[in-house]
């Protein structure tokens, strides 16, 4: 099974200097972003950044898509709700909770998943994580349809007042950045390289003797985890945790983000929850119902696009100048 | 009675399971016929049974054309438009990783049921069982709406038909030898192209065909088709999409389990068919009628 993906990761020759002062332009404007936007916006998008970014782990550097990872993002919003509001943990404790019971399901799911390929992967993630969806929906601790409501940001460390939009902001964004970082190395580890080759040509891997399905699995808890963790910060952002993020949709959205963005390339999925995000917000306050445009981009980005913005742009000429040339 | 539970409210839920499993049979019938030869996972199978529904809504409510016309009518348009998906877009995206298939069909689904969903609401429009069909008979130990024995029975003939002209007839046969090899078939001066595009166009107008029967007993509403179509995926993987007698079994089997639960602990009976698909994956991984692919 392999995906066409041509795309890889910067080359790290002579334009490093660019590369670097593009990565600090950028950190900059994520730290001076509040100026300018509404920073629950901002953390809205960071928390959908770093979601894409560990579904991206998964399928653009194992090569396996997930139609389940709502389960996490949504089971971990869940998990940092209740251990916040309920037990009354401090925040930094009830995200360890999200990641962990995130974790937890993922090595369920992923165990089970890994038992097929391709096609049948896809399938029984969604299947999955759609009876995870039901057991939400009936249990008792995610208070059904109403979802945890109020739920306190608390005080990071026992110091940082969160309920301040600034801290909160700041605090999302060392998390993304932190998060992003742990995605940045695993897959330039050896453990990483050995993830994408498996990608491309799975038979060849297991024949030098990898073990091909504890690969897929330690990948998908990787991937399931870091997306607790993007789920957990969510509740603290919102203060609530609601069905909305265990559905499947929810697992649709992160796969256009990164479609979008582009498949395979760290950065790219940024780009894609970016505009998504964008888009939510500009037709939730109109009539017009966003799944019509979400379907839609999905048909255009694979039909016509299925580099993805970033993987366009690493393939234009600009891009090529800039050192971001494709490997083949 | 039987554990405990009255001997009609366990024959009255295994007649749910069967009309349920009527339509997973339908469903996941029709996605294996389109897996097999386009190798692509038609998620917009979902979307096509609510067209189909819809269709015959749409129908009786603007024209006062009635269910029977309906039941050839819906079938045939959603048949047609899927024709020209496959013609205009689909066919692209044969030659790519089929999961480029399941990501355009899942857009696909998407923009049919926001259009309908934005056009009609999210709400259930109901639709009156035709006339001939109407009333039930009192079989002796329960009582059978006559309507849901003829889902049953309709669907079972459409089944077994479509197994039949699948196993037994030339154009079948062209079909199966597509699936192993298009290149040779293609050689041999049929029109392989032409084939997947009439093949897509059968599975769509199977899945409207459940719709038009769908319609009389749930609500035609927009969301009908997302709600069944993860679990028909459950079925496929159970079934293994290697044998389209397989799917068809498995569909009805599954969903009288769906059934049974329902009178045992009630609970589960949302779930029970993802905790079959679990446990096959942990025994068969194949599925119970599939060749592994």
């Amino acid at each position: 099974m392999t995906l066409t993906l041509d795309i890889d990761k910067p080359s790290e020759k002579k334009p490093v200097v660019v590369q670097t002062i593009i990565l600090a332009a950028g950190l900059a404007l994520l730290v001076l972003a509040p100026l300018f936007f509404y920073p629950v916006f901002l953390m809205k998008l960071l928390c959908f950044a770093l979601f894409a970014c560990a579904f991206n782990l998964l399928l653009g550097y194992t090569g396996l898509l997930s139609f389940g990872h709502a389960a996490f993002f949504g089971g971990a919003a869940y998990f940092t709700a209740h251990a916040v509001k309920e037990w009354g943990l401090p925040p930094e404790l009830g995200i360890l909770i999200g990641v962990a019971g995130a974790a937890f399901l993922g090595s369920i799911i992923g165990y089970l998943a890994i038992r097929r390929q391709g096609i049948y992967f896809a399938m029984i993630t969604l299947a999955l994580a759609q009876m995870f969806y039901f057991f939400c929906l009936q249990a008792e601790f995610t208070k059904g349809e109403d979802g945890i409501q109020s739920v306190p940001r608390g005080h990071l460390f026992g110091f940082i007042d969160l309920s301040q939009s600034t801290n909160m902001y700041y605090f999302v964004l060392g998390v993304f950045i932190i998060g992003v970082a742990i995605i940045w190395r695993i897959i330039h580890s050896p453990f990483g390289m050995i993830l994408k080759s498996i990608r491309e040509n799975e038979t060849r891997a297991v024949s030098l003797g990898y073990s091909v399905r504890n690969y897929k699995l330690a990948a998908f808890v990787m991937s399931a985890a870091l997306t607790g963790l993007a789920g957990g910060v969510k509740a603290l952002v919102f203060q609530f945790a609601t069905l909305t993020d265990v559905s499947w949709q929810m697992s649709g959205e992160v796969i256009l983000m990164t479609l979008l963005g582009g498949i395979g390339t760290l950065i790219g999925p940024l780009f894609g929850a970016g505009l998504v995000v964008t888009l939510q917000n500009y037709l939730a306050t109109s009539e017009f119902p966003v799944t019509i445009i979400t379907g839609l981009v999905f048909m255009v980005c694979v039909l016509l696009f299925r580099r993805g913005i970033v993987g366009e742009f690493y393939n234009s000429r600009l891009g090529r100048k800039l050192g971001f040339e494709h490997r083949h | 009675m039987i554990f405990g539970i009255p001997l009609q409210a366990l024959l009255g839920q295994l007649l749910i399971g069967l009309i349920n499993g009527s339509f997973y049979a339908l469903l996941s019938l029709g996605l294996a016929i389109i897996f097999g030869l386009l190798r692509v996972i038609n998620f917009a199978h979902g979307a096509q049974y609510m067209l189909g529904a819809f269709f015959a809504w749409l129908l009786l409510s603007y024209f006062g054309i009635g269910y029977w016309p309906a039941l050839v009518i819906a079938p045939l348009a959603v048949g047609v438009v899927g024709a020209i998906i496959e013609r205009t877009m689909l066919r692209r995206l044969y030659t790519l990783d089929p999961l480029y298939g399941l990501l355009f069909t899942f857009g696909l689904a998407l923009t049919i049921e926001g259009t309908f969903r934005y056009l009609y609401g999210a709400s259930g429009q109901p639709y009156a069982t035709p006339a001939a069909l109407a009333g039930g008979t009192n079989l002796g130990f329960m009582f059978l709406p006559i309507y849901r024995g003829w889902v049953i029975a309709f669907s079972l003939v459409v089944c077994i038909g479509t197994w039949l002209v699948i196993e037994k007839t030339k154009l079948g046969s062209y079909l199966r030898a597509a699936t192993e090899n298009p290149i040779l078939v293609q050689s041999f001066g049929i029109n392989v192209p032409f084939l997947l595009t009439l093949t897509y166009a059968l599975g769509a107008a199977l899945a409207a065909l459940a719709g038009v029967l769908a319609a009389p007993i749930y609500q035609v509403s927009p969301l009908m088709g997302s709600n069944i179509i993860i679990v028909v995926f459950a079925v496929v993987v159970v079934g293994g999409m290697g044998s389209i007698m397989g799917a068809i079994v498995t569909g009805y089997l599954l969903g009288v389990a769906e059934g049974l639960t329902k009178v045992f602990y009630p609970e589960a009976s949302n779930i029970v068919i993802f905790v079959i698909m679990a446990i096959v994956l942990l025994i068969r991984p194949a599925g119970l009628f599939g060749r592994d692919v």
